[in-house]
């Protein structure tokens, strides 16, 4: 893919083909359109979030010690991810892998705690997606999330593949870079999720 | 399920459709067959990441969907034609109506839209190709293989039958079981995940890719109303991709979004829809005003009046256009307060739309008008569209609209935006683009028998409905009494729908004519036009421009003549090799996989919808393991297509 241009010098490694801004700007827009659909999830679910149908809502559902856990394993990846990018640009490949894989062990520790509350929420206190409205709405926005957790895992883990067999280059730098870009997004939604989800519901 | 189930049975119609479709697949494959033409077409169609190859397919795939809504506006038409008809019941005309507007917005109008906005914008700013020729494929694989799922759905069990809007909870499983609503949601989906990469495409194309010295506001009017249209499918389609994957949910898992049971709302669905479905009004209409645009500065010789005027209120009706959902809905009862906001914002929407109006009327004044085929669909645009604006400012009154909503009157207003603007300036660019798409001229007396048909059809269909409408002609019914009163207006519109129908076939009389006897365009420039896409040749060459162009203000190639005619010395110029992307089979394959997966889920068939899955994933990692740099276009080459031009 990456066009052959000549290098600027001061740029850092990832931007520095045309093709490669190309790749990195696109991903930024589609980061926009990421955000749009989480909107649209959280709109969802807080139209629908009083209608329990019945069955229980969030003040008996969520449980702070979980969603604490969770949060601060996706909070401290997102942490080690930037350090990962920190490691790249100073050209060192050993502490950047070193730091993403830090990032994948912390997103896997992320989705366990998950599992487990969904485990919790569908096996223990009979609440599935197909329980009443609010439920639905909030597997679908945490699940969504959560799918996107999963994909980034794999993502990341197939771009470390790729550097131990190519070394740091343009492409591998570009790659580290833009799923850099989608763990921070991640994080991000998470704090939206925590705080209109999760705290909103026990507090109301 | 068994077989009879798994066809469509017990309609004559359905069996000429099957028996056509089985001979249109038995001929294609023969002639592929008896020409050798296998390899040819796996070579230079299905693997190639050419915008202009990837703009033909969009709009031969386009005009084959306006084949097919165009046949199910027909049906509806005939019947309609008189009172207590029973050439079709209530079921067929459901599904035929459902069929028709999905049809025609999303794999008529938008893919058409596409295929122009593929073969253009690069010409038009410079460029070698879009910013990822590899995503341009597979946008085009995916629209083409989800319209394929959503079109088998009529042989193969059961087309949807809830309307092109799918209101839940009439979309749902209680009222709309069996798999037609699954080929509606899932159809959709995948042909959507097309429409957002192509949106991503545009933006960075245009943003980052643009020759030297055009800057934004020398940028060419169709390629503006590209930025702004793409940026408008980023954040309108995602809201459509969870609003179907909620509904697929509600249908195939049991959950409660949408449904009356469960607490569910199903006005969401309205809520979500629209906010997608509005702003897809606007993807359809704003690349349509950037084609009048060109063709009316072009065709009266005159710069465009009013450009910046011109960009900053398509930016406006953008904006606008994210803020007016609710009107599609007034009747709901969100009360008041929530109607009259959406009533203004909507009737706002009519001060930029006027503003252009003007514009365009500004530049034709005192231009020497060339009235080419292209011209004339422009020219017919002007007060026809006004005509829609006008009824959709008397739809958007609240307290009114509850007297239109859901009559003959809202069918006439929204067919006369549409066509008038979309299908319209679809004409228009194929007629305008076509010599830089084959390098021969569309036969322009033919081209002139299909506006005189289509145009005067067009009137005598519609006009007569908005008089049905006043006189309470409610829209989506499949048959009406006799002493209604609405005969005689039917039976005129049928005669109009029928007038649009001839036109078309003399459209494609002459995309056949011109194939085999069409004047060639020698020159590359046969309209003088003002546009950096008339300074190649045509058809134009894959690598585009053999020396990238210099901008020095606004209409680019314009101002490049006038320094020729003045005498002015130009350089020879220096070829040097040109970075080409190479072709992949991938988009091809991936997209069959998301139709297998799509398949699997209309009819619940888990299995297959995860081995389509898998498909799409090992698509998508193969992609990543691959580092290909693509290939360059040696400067003989360029030398040799560049002196054939001469």
């Amino acid at each position: 893919m990456s066009e052959i241009a000549p290098k600027q010098s001061n740029l850092p490694l990832e931007y520095s083909t045309k093709q490669n801004q190309l790749n990195i700007l696109g991903f930024w827009i589609f980061l926009g359109a990421e955000l749009a659909l989480f909107a649209t999830l959280f709109a969802t679910y807080l139209v629908l979030v009083s209608r329990t149908a019945g069955g229980p809502g969030p003040e008996e559902l969520y449980e702070l010690k979980t969603v604490l856990i969770e949060t601060f394993l996706l909070l401290t990846s997102s942490f080690t991810c930037g350090l990962a990018v920190y490691e790249m640009r100073r050209g060192k490949q050993a502490g950047m892998i070193g730091w993403l894989i830090v990032t994948i062990l912390l997103g896997i520790g992320f989705l366990y705690f998950e599992i487990e509350e969904f485990i919790l929420y569908a096996v223990h206190e009979g609440a599935t997606m197909q329980t009443s409205a609010f439920l639905s709405s909030f597997f679908a926005l945490v699940g969504t999330h959560g799918l996107h957790v999963t994909i980034g895992i794999f993502w990341i883990l197939i771009i470390i593949l790729q550097v131990l067999k190519r070394g740091l280059n343009a492409d591998t730098a570009r790659k580290v870079f833009i799923s850099s870009l989608y763990w921070h997004f991640l994080d991000v939604v998470w704090i939206f999720l925590f705080t209109l989800v999760y705290l909103t519901g026990m507090v109301s | 399920m068994k077989w009879d189930e798994f066809f469509v049975t017990g309609e004559p119609l359905i069996y000429m459709a099957d028996a056509a479709i089985v001979l249109t697949i038995i001929g294609i494959v023969f002639v592929l067959t008896y020409f050798k033409k296998w390899k040819w077409l796996w070579k230079e169609w299905l693997t190639t990441v050419d915008h202009k190859k990837i703009g033909i397919m969009y709009i031969i795939s386009a005009v084959l969907m306006l084949f097919r809504g165009g046949v199910d506006a027909l049906l509806m038409r005939a019947q309609l034609t008189v009172p207590n008809n029973t050439f079709l019941d209530s079921q067929h005309y459901n599904e035929i109506f459902t069929t028709h507007g999905t049809i025609m917005i999303l794999f008529m109008a938008m893919p058409f839209i596409f295929g122009i906005m593929n073969i253009a914008v690069p010409l038009q700013i410079g460029a070698r190709d879009v910013a990822f020729p590899y995503l341009n494929a597979l946008s085009f694989w995916t629209f083409f293989f989800g319209a394929l799922l959503f079109n088998i759905s009529f042989v193969i069990g059961g087309s949807p039958d809830a309307g092109w809007t799918a209101y839940m909870p009439l979309a749902g499983n209680e009222l709309s079981p069996g798999p037609g609503q699954n080929y509606y949601l899932l159809g959709l989906q995948i042909s959507g995940i097309g429409s957002l990469i192509s949106g991503i495409n545009f933006i960075v194309t245009i943003l980052k890719m643009r020759a030297p010295g055009m800057t934004l506001m020398r940028m060419p009017m169709f390629t503006w109303a590209t930025l702004i249209t793409s940026i408008l499918v980023v954040f309108a389609f995602p809201v459509l991709t969870v609003a179907l994957a909620l509904m697929t949910l509600d249908r195939i898992f049991g959950t409660h979004f949408f449904t009356l049971s469960g607490d569910g709302v199903p006005m969401h669905w309205a809520n979500l829809f629209w906010i997608w479905g509005h702003p897809e009004v606007y993807i359809a209409i704003l690349p349509a005003f950037g084609v009048f645009s060109e063709v009316v500065s072009t065709f009266a010789r005159k710069r465009l009046f009013g450009y910046t005027a011109m960009v900053w209120s398509m930016v406006a009706i953008s904006v606008l256009s994210m803020l007016v959902w609710v009107h599609h809905f007034f009747t709901m009862g969100s009360g008041a307060p929530v109607n009259a906001f959406f009533s203004v914002s909507t009737m706002a929407i009519a001060i930029p739309t006027g503003v252009k109006i003007f514009n365009w009327l500004f530049t034709l004044y005192k231009g020497r008008i060339k009235f080419t085929s292209a011209m004339l669909w422009s020219l017919a645009f002007i007060p026809t569209f006004v005509i829609g604006g006008v009824t959709g400012v008397m739809l958007s009154m609240a307290a009114a609209d509850y007297q239109y909503h859901n009559t003959y009157f809202l069918v006439a207003h929204f067919h006369n935006t549409l066509i008038c603007g979309t299908v319209f300036a679809v004409f228009a660019a194929l007629h305008y683009w076509y010599p830089k798409m084959f390098g021969v001229i569309l036969n322009e007396k033919l081209g002139k028998i299909t506006f005189w048909f289509f145009v005067l059809g067009f009137n005598v269909c519609f006009l007569p409905q908005y008089v049905l409408g006043f006189m309470g002609m409610p829209r989506r019914i499949y048959t009406y009494p006799a002493d209604a009163g609405w005969t005689e207006l039917n039976v005129i519109s049928t005669i109009g729908a029928v007038m649009m129908g001839i036109g078309f076939i003399f459209l494609c009389i002459n995309v056949v004519y011109t194939y085999f006897k069409g004047e060639r365009d020698l020159t590359g420039d046969p309209w003088d036009g003002r546009t950096l896409e008339w300074s190649i040749p045509s058809p134009a060459p894959h690598y585009n421009f053999a020396v990238t162009p210099q901008v020095k203000g606004l209409d680019a190639w314009w101002m490049m003549k006038k320094e020729r005619k003045e005498g002015k010395e130009e350089e020879e110029p220096e070829y040097k090799p040109i970075h080409m992307p190479s072709n992949s089979g991938r988009p091809f394959i991936m997209s069959i996989f998301f139709f297998i997966a799509g398949f699997g889920l209309v009819f619940e068939w888990m299995p297959v919808a995860i081995i389509g899955l898998i498909g799409v994933i090992i698509c998508m990692i193969l992609r990543s393991f691959e580092y290909d740099d693509g290939y360059y276009v040696p400067v003989e080459e360029i030398k040799q297509t560049e002196a054939g031009r001469e």
